[in-house]
């Protein structure tokens, strides 16, 4: 163990670091993105507070679209489109461009089920006080469900942190490279356990953080 | 004064329309109590829906002191809901706030705010709906009574000419519901608050309010002084509501 250890622990170790480091920073960014774009969909659908079902019913087929396309054939269908942003398709940074691409209408569909649990009658409410489209956004609809986009961000920590093994496999570093040229490649399977253990314990972890977090936040359950 | 005149609200359905309110017409003086009273799909909520203009009508004006709400719109709309506070049926709070940022809620839209002035006006309004020691409670950990004070506080926070109250007391038990109808008619009192009930209980009409309109199938069937009209009924929708209180 010890001999594992001073010989592969480095080289974890590293490879745990660049993993949460793509996995954290997809998360954001895609947050970011994903919920303008559930925000885009709940207000433009008919009976919304802003209706306009044609951009709606356009907008939710490319959300779809983007969604339908496996995640290893994004990440190579986009290298062009990587290389213009980042100046290459190789490592970490590289890597968040497919990850946040995957993530992001991922999350719009998530916050948008979020946004969706908002009794109508206390966005009438605010429509009554004089609130505007923007307030009764900022103000009603993501500070009202911001306890379920909490335990949704969790869900999308978690699927991205699968989804860098495979960007780890298509040229970016991270515990799935790891898994990768030493588990499939060598043959060296005890590394590859390794890398599988560090895997499960993120899990466990990122889980309870947003857990008591949503807990905490959740006003309702007091 | 209130005046709705010719209020019609036609709502399109699968090969046809439903017509929720049919030319009606009422006058509500300023700094009454007016009890709006109906069976269940009479269009009562339709016609609360086009008072505070979360339904447009399809024809037929509602004036305050003489300015049409129904040909409002953008600022100018929100300008005039400011003036004018609404309590729903459910409440309608927000529940990942406290009982004090409720209430601060429609003085927070206002560009500008004072937070001086806001958190004295809420206290001002805490302690007219008696609930001082509740500011810093969720509605969660409310009762039924407490959550429509919240409401109520909530209506009344930017200071408007006109309440308009849906089914308030329809969720509460008669114990809470008359401290509730108690509060409406010392709301009224105390700062002349001309106050619309919408109910479809006729003790809530006996009880608070002065002049009463009966609605029946999306129309006026008559409207007047709470006693003359129960006293002496004349339409069957009246009667109705008589018969239905044994």
């Amino acid at each position: 163990m010890a001999e594992f250890i001073s010989q592969y622990g480095a080289l974890l170790w590293e490879a745990t670091l660049q993993t949460l480091y793509m996995t954290f920073f997809a998360t954001l960014l895609a947050y970011v993105l994903g919920l303008a774009f559930g925000v885009l969909l709940t207000v433009t659908k008919p009976g919304g507070i802003a209706p306009a079902p044609r951009f709606h019913a356009v907008f939710g087929w490319v959300i779809n679209m983007l969604r339908s396309m496996p995640f290893i054939i994004l990440v190579f269908f986009l290298i062009p489109f990587t290389r213009a942003i980042v100046g290459t398709s190789i490592g970490e940074t590289a890597a968040l461009v497919p990850l946040v691409v995957a993530a992001s209408p991922f999350v719009a569909r998530m916050a948008e089920q979020s946004l969706e649990e908002i009794d109508q009658g206390v966005i009438e409410a605010a429509a009554c006080m004089g609130a505007t489209k923007w307030q009764i956004i900022t103000r009603v609809l993501i500070t009202e469900s911001v306890p379920s986009l909490v335990r949704g961000f969790s869900i999308v920590l978690i699927t991205i942190l699968g989804y860098t093994a495979i960007t780890g496999a298509t040229g970016a570093g991270g515990l799935g490279n790891i898994a990768y040229r030493f588990g499939y490649q060598r043959y060296q399977t005890g590394v590859m356990y390794a890398t599988i253990v560090i895997l499960m314990l993120l899990v466990c972890i990122i889980q309870g953080i947003f857990n008591f977090i949503s807990r905490r936040a959740d006003k309702r359950n007091r | 004064m209130i005046e709705i005149q010719h209020l019609t609200k036609i709502f399109p359905v699968d090969g046809g329309e439903v017509r929720a309110l049919d030319d009606v017409s009422l006058t509500v003086e300023n700094g009454e109590i007016f009890g709006i009273i109906g069976m269940s799909g009479a269009g009562k909520s339709t016609l609360l829906r086009c008072l505070s203009l979360l339904e447009r009508p399809s024809k037929g004006r509602v004036l305050i002191d003489g300015t049409d709400l129904a040909a409002m719109r953008g600022g100018e709309l929100r300008e005039a809901r400011r003036r004018m506070g609404v309590v729903f049926q459910g409440y309608n709070l927000l529940m990942q706030k406290t009982v004090a940022e409720n209430i601060a809620f429609p003085l927070k839209l206002e560009k500008g705010y004072d937070r001086a002035a806001v958190n004295a006006r809420v206290e001002e309004l805490l302690e007219l709906v008696g609930l001082a020691d509740k500011a810093k409670a969720y509605p969660a950990q409310l009762s039924g009574g407490q959550k429509q004070r919240v409401a109520i506080a909530r209506a009344l926070a930017t200071n408007p000419q006109l309440l308009l109250c849906d089914e308030p007391t329809s969720a509460l038990d008669p114990l809470t519901t008359t401290a509730m109808l108690s509060l409406l008619e010392d709301i009224n009192r105390k700062l002349g608050v001309t106050v619309i009930i919408i109910t479809h209980e006729l003790s809530v009409v006996r009880r608070v309010c002065r002049c009463v309109a009966v609605i029946g199938d999306g129309r006026v069937c008559e409207q007047g002084l709470v006693d003359d009209v129960f006293e002496h009924p004349k339409s069957d929708a009246a009667r109705l509501l008589l018969k239905g209180e044994g």
